[in-house]
This record gives C-alpha cells, structure tokens and sequence, in this order.
C-alpha cells in the first residue's frame, strides 16, 4: 500500500474535526438546574412540514426563554435513531419530549421510561400505539381534512350539475392512519358510502374510477394519474394525498390536454400548494399547522414544568385538534373556507 | 443439464470427458440451442420478456396499445431509465452505485435553484448541474480507485453526503418549474408522432442509449471497460490503465445521472428535494432485468433500456388492469428474481 498517503491523512483529519465538533455540540446542549429543557423528535430531517414544525418549536422556545434539542429520525420509519434521541433526553434530563414517532408502536417502550422519569411526552401530528402512552396528542384532525374538501368537491359539482367521476391519489399500499383518514373523510365529505372507515378500497361506488399510489411525491402523482387517465379519460375530479402529489397530477392532466375540465384536491396547506390554489391548478387544500402544533407543544410544556399539568383533549376528540381550514378560491355555499390570499399568510403556520 | 465435467465421480450415467467429440456424442436439444443463443446474444432474454410483457397486457388491458399509452410508458421510463444508463456502466466494472438518486435530486436542485433563485442563464444552470453530476461521479471514483474502497461501501456513504448537500442547498423546499428557465423544462415538451405525444426527455434518454452503446462496443475505451469488469487484474496485466478506466466510468455515469435530473425537471415541472430519493434501488433492478451481470463484464447497454422498459410496461399493464399496487410490487419483485435465475442459467451454456 504505497498509494496515496495524502487521502489517508485527509480522511483522519476529517475524521478528527467531525469527533471535536460533535464534542463541542455537547458541551452547549443539556439542561442546567432551573432551566426548562424541552426536546423535539420529529420522523426526518427532509420533510418540509418537519422542517417547518421545527421552527416552531424554535422559535417557541425563544420566546420563553427555554432550551430546545432538536433530533430527528434518518428516514421515514427509522424508530432507532428516536430511541436513542429519548434515552439521550433522559439523560440531559429535559422537562418535556415532543415527538412526531415514526413506529407508533415500537416507541413505546422508550416513552414510558422517558415518563416514569417524571417527563412530559406529547405526541405531533401522529398519535402513539396506544394512544394513553403519551401524555398529549397534537394533531390535525385528518379525517376532517379530507371532509373538508369532499364536501367543497360535492358542492361544487352540485353547482356545475355533473356528476363527479372520481380518481384516488392516495400515499402507498400499506394503508397507513394518516392515508385512511385523509381518503375515508373525502369520501364521507363527498357522499359515498365508506364501508369500513379503517379500509381504503373497500368502497364499491361506481363514481370512484380507481386508487393508485403516489409515495407523496410529484413523479408518483404523475405517474398514477396518467395510467388512471389511461383506464378512464371521464375523470373529472382528483383526490389526492398531499400537495406534491396534486403538482404532478396536475403535470399529467396537463400533458392530456384536460387539465381545464378536471378539478384536483388536496391535504396540507404548504405555502407551493397554496399559490397552487391561487393560480386554479388546485381546487381546494386542507391546510394543517405545523408551526402552530410545535409552538404549542413547547408552550404545554412549560406549563408542565411551571404547575405540572398536562393538556387536555379537545371536546369530543381523543386528541389536541391544532386546526384545519379549507383554503379555495371559489367557496362554495355551507362549506366554509379561507381564500388562496389568507392561506399565503398563514401557510404551514 | 446434467453434462458436466467439474465431477470426477462416476455416476450410474457417466459422462465421456468433455472433448469436442464428446460434444457430438449427444446432439444438443432444443432447450441447449436456446441456451447458447441466448449466451451468444445477451439481448434476446430482455427483448423477449418485454415482448411477451407486451402480448399479454394487449390482450389483458383494454387501450394498452393505444399509441398514446405506449408514448406514455416511454415517459414514464425516462427518468430510471437514464440513471439506469449510468448504473450500466458501474455495473459492468463490477461495481454497484447506490447514490445515482441522490446524486440527482441534487442535480436537479442545483439546476432549479440556480435558474429560480440566483438569476443564472438557463443555459449555464444546466452546464454547472451536470458538472454538478460529473463532480459526485468523480467523487465516487476516486474512492473506489484512490482509497481502495469497496464501491458498495463508497456510495453507500455518499448517497448519505449528496443527499444532506441536496437538502442544504434546497432548504428543504421544492423549487417550482414557472420560476425557472424553460431551457431546463425543455426535456417536458412533447413530440406528437402518429399518435405517440414523445417528450424530449424520452428521446434524450434513447440518445443516450445510443451514444453509450456506441462507446462501450465500438471504441477502445468500451472494450477496456468490459475487461475491467470481466476481469481486473488480467486487464491491468495486458496493459489497461484500470484506475483510469474506473475514474471515467464513475465521471460519465455522474454526468447521465445529471441528464437523468435534467429530464426529471421536465417531467414534475418542477425540481423537489424529495424527488427519486428511491431510484437507487429501481435503477438497479432495471439493469438486472436487461440481463447485464450483477457480476461485472457481461451486458449491453440495449438490454438496460429493454430493462427500464419491462417494469413500465407491467406497473402500466396492471395499473390499467386495476390491479392493486400491492401486486404491482409483488409482479416486478417476481420479474427481477426470474432474471437473475435466467441469467445464472445462461452463464452455464454449453459452449
């Protein structure tokens, strides 16, 4: 091994400065006595609502005067790395965990060691396996998300005196709580009978055309909304999982020479698929607020440390509904909503 | 199959020695002619599955042959079927590269960012996001070739580092295709052909094709690639500047990767951070399914495309069939083992 001597030498100085920054990270992080330490754990680091909720939290954080550690999964079901973030906050002692868990089931061991410690826990956005393990759950309500535009979809084609001929943009095969809910509440929303509110699919309504799955990503949505074209070219109404979903749809309705005669709707209220519902590419959008279910979270927990109370559920929900609006440029008579202008303003917040 | 000559061991069948007599002794089968013609032409497996993929979903889906369907598989192929031209390559060196998604959701971001967001020209945001791809290629193949390391383990780790430099510089956020120059949505434009609606994203991905297929079986440097790949000591031995030959194949793959971002733009319209974060993994099985060698130096780069294209037609098949997703899975994971298998089997060809 006569090589390159260099690459070695630069690999251990990598090497090196990595070990004395991570070094130098810990040694500002952790509680002291007195102050309040409240922990973030979100599902990644990639997705734009995590990123957004994050900056909730930080800037509830500053707000109070509290300290914030922030961690996050590696990918999307990565329940390791959140253990390993709860064991650590255990550690540092912090007051409250806020997490967002990518294994509802398997994190429950770690949060009932991080409450028998005497911390708060509130679930984000998705709620435990069983849901008592925490202390909280802030969510949006997704059943209701998806109502919202069914019944705005309904209404709408009410007043256009068509019948909808509907396709199903939904997330991946593995008929996860979120993707339930946001498709069944459509699909109440709009007037179908569901079947069972747990099952996608199992409906047999001849205005559905079809499901196909998108991952949550703008190729996906186009690529599922071509072959449903394909099978049906009558569609005129989408439904779909999430925002960058809608934008490919809307590519693929677009390359079809329909995208005029079709009406797309969507879950989330990020600030692109706002300014999608401005420009008429999107219907209508159920808008969360991630910003807002962060800085609560971090809000309960300072009450926490201050009184030792933990948040109640919002009346008749299991949950802390954080709020959903129906953000459209064309209301429509009893459903209320906001417009595409109030929805900029209040994107993701 | 039972004539082979690596046991000694006499059987209540035996064997003559395997000579050329012995070859005459039984006169090959059907199945041994198919055998060896499909070692002798490494296409014929690919285009056979693709065509009998085709047949069976004409008379299974209705509108599957309808030019506008068949035009949209071919868009639908574009973007894994360009990443899957450079994985070709690294393949074909006995190398696997599990950053060609990373490496060009970053592409793509660089490419968008650049236009939407800095005012650059749209021309030369495109030069600097294939320099971009050329640049992580390199990356790669200096530490496959300089540091020795095994390229699994090399793109294992940078998927990681392209992938943490695509959500910096994205900032997590989509950059949206009206805010960026039309030369980098340019590959979404549509051809109309008889029916067909061919967008340019699709005929570059043929291009390329085209062009690779021309380097690898018609010049000195495709030659030294394949025998790289076969076999990399007796290449360097019969004097193939081996390291050299690596570092080209990761730069040339990085580049098509970037096409592939280029192409990806044209198709959401749009340039996402979270965009083919799992085209590793379909990459691959494209280049599986074209019958090139997980092994190193045997494939065309023909079959790949074939490859990319099988899976289209059947997501596409079943889609219009209404077979749920599930299946789809389950019918492209089926696919992926019988090609390996068949391509075992061909290795054994009696010569």
């Amino acid at each position: 091994m006569t090589h390159a001597p260099w690459t070695r030498r630069a690999l251990a100085a990598a090497a090196g400065t990595g070990l004395a920054l991570s070094l130098a990270a810990c040694s500002d992080a952790g509680a002291e006595d007195g102050e309040v330490l409240v922990g973030l754990i979100t599902k990644t680091e990639t997705n734009p609502f995590f990123v957004k909720m994050k900056e909730g939290a930080e800037e509830a954080a500053d707000e109070h005067g509290v300290t914030l550690q922030s961690f996050s999964g590696d990918y999307d079901g990565d329940n390791e790395s959140q253990v390993q973030a709860v064991e650590n906050l255990i550690a540092a002692g912090a007051d409250g965990i806020l997490i967002t868990p990518n294994d509802s089931e398997a994190i429950v061991p770690a949060l009932d060691q991080a409450r028998a410690a005497g911390i708060m826990v509130i679930a984000l956005d998705t709620p435990t396996e069983p849901q008592d393990a925490v202390d909280a759950t802030f969510a949006t309500d997704n059943f209701l998300a998806g109502e919202y535009i069914g019944q705005w979809a309904a209404a709408h084609f009410e007043a256009e005196g068509v019948d909808p001929r509907v396709a199903m943009l939904d997330l991946n095969p593995n008929q996860i709580a979120v993707d339930v809910a946001r498709d069944q509440g459509f699909l109440q929303g709009l007037g179908v009978d569901i079947a069972d509110p747990g099952q996608i699919g199992d409906e047999d309504d001849d205005r559905i055309v079809g499901h196909d799955v998108t991952e949550g990503a703008e190729e996906g949505g186009r690529t599922a909304m071509e072959n449903l074209l394909q099978r049906d070219p009558d569609i005129n109404l989408v439904y779909t999982i999430n925002e960058p979903a809608a934008a490919g749809a809307y590519e693929a309705l677009n390359a079809a020479g329909v995208a005029e005669d079709v009406v797309i709707v969507s879950v989330d209220g990020g600030c692109p698929g706002v300014e999608n519902v401005g420009s008429g590419i999107l219907g209508a959008t159920s808008m969360q607020f991630p910003l807002d279910m962060a800085a609560q979270g971090v809000d309960a927990v300072v009450e926490y440390a201050a009184s030792g109370e933990t948040p109640e559920p919002t009346e008749g929900l299991d949950f802390v509904n954080t709020g959903v609006e129906l953000i459209t440029d064309q209301p429509m008579d009893g459903v209320e909503s906001q417009d595409s202008a109030w929805g900029l303003d209040n994107c993701w917040g | 199959m039972t004539t082979s000559n690596t046991s000694r061991v006499p059987t209540s069948d035996p064997q003559p020695p395997p000579t050329v007599l012995a070859e005459d002794v039984r006169p090959p089968t059907l199945v041994d002619r198919a055998q060896r013609l499909l070692h002798a032409q490494a296409t014929l497996g690919p285009a056979g599955v693709l065509l009998l993929t085709i047949v069976a979903f004409s008379v299974i889906a209705p509108n599957f042959l309808a030019p506008t369907n068949i035009s949209l598989i071919l868009q639908q192929t574009a973007v894994i079927g360009t990443l899957a031209l450079g994985q070709t390559l690294i393949i074909l060196t006995m190398g696997i590269d599990l950053s060609v998604g990373s490496i060009m959701v970053l592409c793509s971001i660089v490419m968008g960012r650049l236009s939407a967001d800095f005012g650059v020209p749209g021309p030369l945001a495109l030069l600097v996001g294939l320099a971009c791809g050329m640049a992580c290629g390199l990356f790669n193949g200096v530490l496959v070739t300089r540091v020795k390391l095994p390229p699994f383990i090399v793109t294992l780790g940078s998927l990681n580092i392209f992938f943490a430099l695509n959500l910096w510089f994205s900032r997590s956020e989509t950059v949206r295709g009206t805010d960026m120059s039309p030369v980098l949505m340019w590959t979404g434009q549509v051809l109309t052909v008889g029916g067909m609606r061919l967008t340019y994203g699709s005929l570059l991905m043929l291009a390329i094709c085209g062009l690779l297929a021309y380097a690898l079986h018609r010049t000195r440097w495709g030659r030294h690639v394949y025998a790289t790949g076969d076999d990399r000591e007796a290449a360097r031995l019969a004097g193939v500047r081996v390291n050299r030959i690596l570092l080209s194949v990761y730069a040339v793959a990085g580049l098509v990767y970037a096409v592939g971002a280029w192409i990806l733009i044209g198709r959401i319209a749009s340039a996402s951070p979270q965009a083919g974060v799992m085209d590793n993994l379909d990459s691959i099985t494209a280049v599986v399914l074209g019958g090139t060698s997980l092994f190193g130096g045997r494939g065309l780069i023909i079959g790949t495309v074939m490859g990319a294209l099988i899976v289209g037609v059947c997501r596409n098949g079943l889609s219009l069939a209404g077979v749920d997703v599930l299946w789809q899975n389950f019918a492209v994971g089926v696919l992926v083992i019988l090609a390996v298998s068949l391509d075992q089997w061909i290795r054994k060809a009696r010569r």
